[in-house]
């Protein structure tokens, strides 16, 4: 049957890595593909690279990164981040990455997913959706690094991305990330059970008990972190052990 | 001369990575020449089955590869291009395939999420099969399909189970096809092509 994912987060700026300055014996830290390889060498099943470059002009040569990392690494990626346009899909597609992750653009222009999942096919659109617990009791889609709220709901935007050919969803939540306390357990659920397309998780990890949980309690494909790979708290090796011998199927 | 076929679909960086990572040295190419002079063929893939195979047609690749196959010389496919050495396709219509091994690709209706992607674990159907040398029973590699080949037991040499059987790794004779992306599965994906090296060099 199919592993549950073990995904690490890299933010990149002008094609350098921005966090994880911890790891002492790489020698150049801050490469995208030199930490990719090291967490492909320590059994990432997975990568996803954030680009956010801050000015679209320095993001054509920001991007020189994913061919980089494509280059070296042999394992699927995924690069995100200020992706609007059908351009930006086949420059990031040609490059050599494997998904292209959108956000706020969807958001703006829901028709950009249909247009790529037909050009591209839907295993290369994942549709990555920031949401916040609101007053209602549900959670809203917020755009803009999380700055911006939207009268989506973020349920029904996960069905509706789905609907318009997004291969697989990443649910961020607000609420939890940085916090170290655990996913959006209830979120995770509610989506995994209206949507038939791979739900990551994102957003919360402190623990690798948090890891398992996501698992058993929400149903989801795959589990996404950053800080806690990054800073060392968290070693995916030990991570896989502890989900191998607690009912969690990943890869050896 | 170890030529990957371009038939205009999909970035083949990846591919072409995977092969040098294990010492093949390999040249992209559309021209029937380069072709008929290689010494082992690849056949790449990514996108639709139909648009695929009429590429292949419109430049004559089509039968270059099939007579060149017969004449004994290696080919390897992998994921859509594994899918193209079988004989017919029912994505989106039917379409005729090269007929190479025997069997058909259908659309995997089946009560989990398609496409089947992520790792997925592979069971040996032909252990002793050379390809098999450097890898392990239940090592995982990396899969992203929809459809999936349905040919004779003989021909499959490894499978894995995502509700039905799902051959990973096809072969007859000279003739290699691997579902799941082998530059994408880590190092049980470098292991495989480290032993299908040694079958063509």
């Amino acid at each position: 049957m199919l592993a549950k994912r073990i995904i690490p987060c890299l933010d990149v700026r002008n094609g350098r890595v921005v966090k994880g300055k911890k790891f002492q014996d790489i020698i150049d830290v801050d490469s995208p593909e030199k930490l990719g390889k090291f967490y492909s060498d320590e059994g990432a099943d997975e990568l996803v690279f954030y680009d956010i470059t801050a000015s679209s002009d320095e993001r054509q040569i920001s991007l020189e990164f994913v061919k980089q990392v494509a280059d070296t690494i042999n394992i699927p990626f995924c690069v995100g981040g200020g992706v609007s346009t059908i351009d930006d899909f086949v420059t990031i597609l040609r490059k050599g990455a494997d998904k292209v992750s959108i956000n706020s653009s969807a958001v703006k222009n829901p028709s950009l997913i249909q247009q790529a999942s037909e050009k591209f096919g839907a295993q290369c659109v994942v549709l990555s959706i920031d949401a916040k617990k609101n007053d209602e009791g549900s959670w809203s889609v917020y755009v803009k690094g999380g700055r911006e709220k939207t009268p989506l709901d973020a349920i029904e935007w996960a069905v509706e991305g789905v609907k318009l050919g997004a291969g697989e969803i990443v649910v961020n939540s607000i609420d939890e990330d940085g916090m170290k306390s655990g996913y959006d357990i209830d979120l995770l659920r509610k989506i995994t059970s209206r949507v038939n397309v791979p739900v990551i998780a994102s957003g919360g990890a402190g623990t690798m008990e948090h890891f398992r949980q996501a698992v058993h309690e929400a149903n989801v494909d795959g589990i996404l972190a950053a800080s806690v790979f990054h800073f060392g708290e968290i070693k995916i090796s030990d991570l896989k052990k502890y989900l191998n011998n607690n009912g969690v199927l990943v890869r050896k | 001369m170890h030529v990957i076929i371009d038939y205009g679909l999909g970035n083949l960086n990846s591919v072409q990575k995977g092969f040098e990572r294990v010492g093949i040295e390999t040249k992209i190419s559309d021209q029937l020449k380069d072709i008929r002079d290689s010494h082992s063929l690849i056949l790449p893939g990514v996108g639709a089955y139909r648009d695929a195979i009429k590429l292949l047609k419109d430049k004559g690749m089509d039968q270059a590869l099939i007579e060149q196959v017969n004449k004994g010389k290696p080919i390897i496919g992998i994921c859509l291009g594994m899918q193209l050495l079988f004989e017919v396709s029912y994505e989106y219509g039917m379409h005729q395939g090269l007929g190479l091994i025997k069997g058909e690709i259908m659309k995997m209706e089946i009560p989990l999420k398609v496409p089947h992607m992520g790792w997925n674990s592979l069971t040996f159907n032909q252990p002793n099969d050379p390809i098999l040398k450097y890898i392990n029973e239940g090592d995982y590699v990396y899969y992203v399909h929809s459809y999936f080949a349905r040919c004779e037991g003989n021909n499959i040499i490894a499978f894995s189970d995502y509700h039905i059987q799902v051959p990973g790794i096809v072969r007859k004779d000279n003739i290699y096809g691997m579902q799941f992306h082998p530059e994408k599965s880590g190092q049980v994906g470098h292991n495989l092509l480290k032993a299908y090296k040694e079958l063509i060099i």
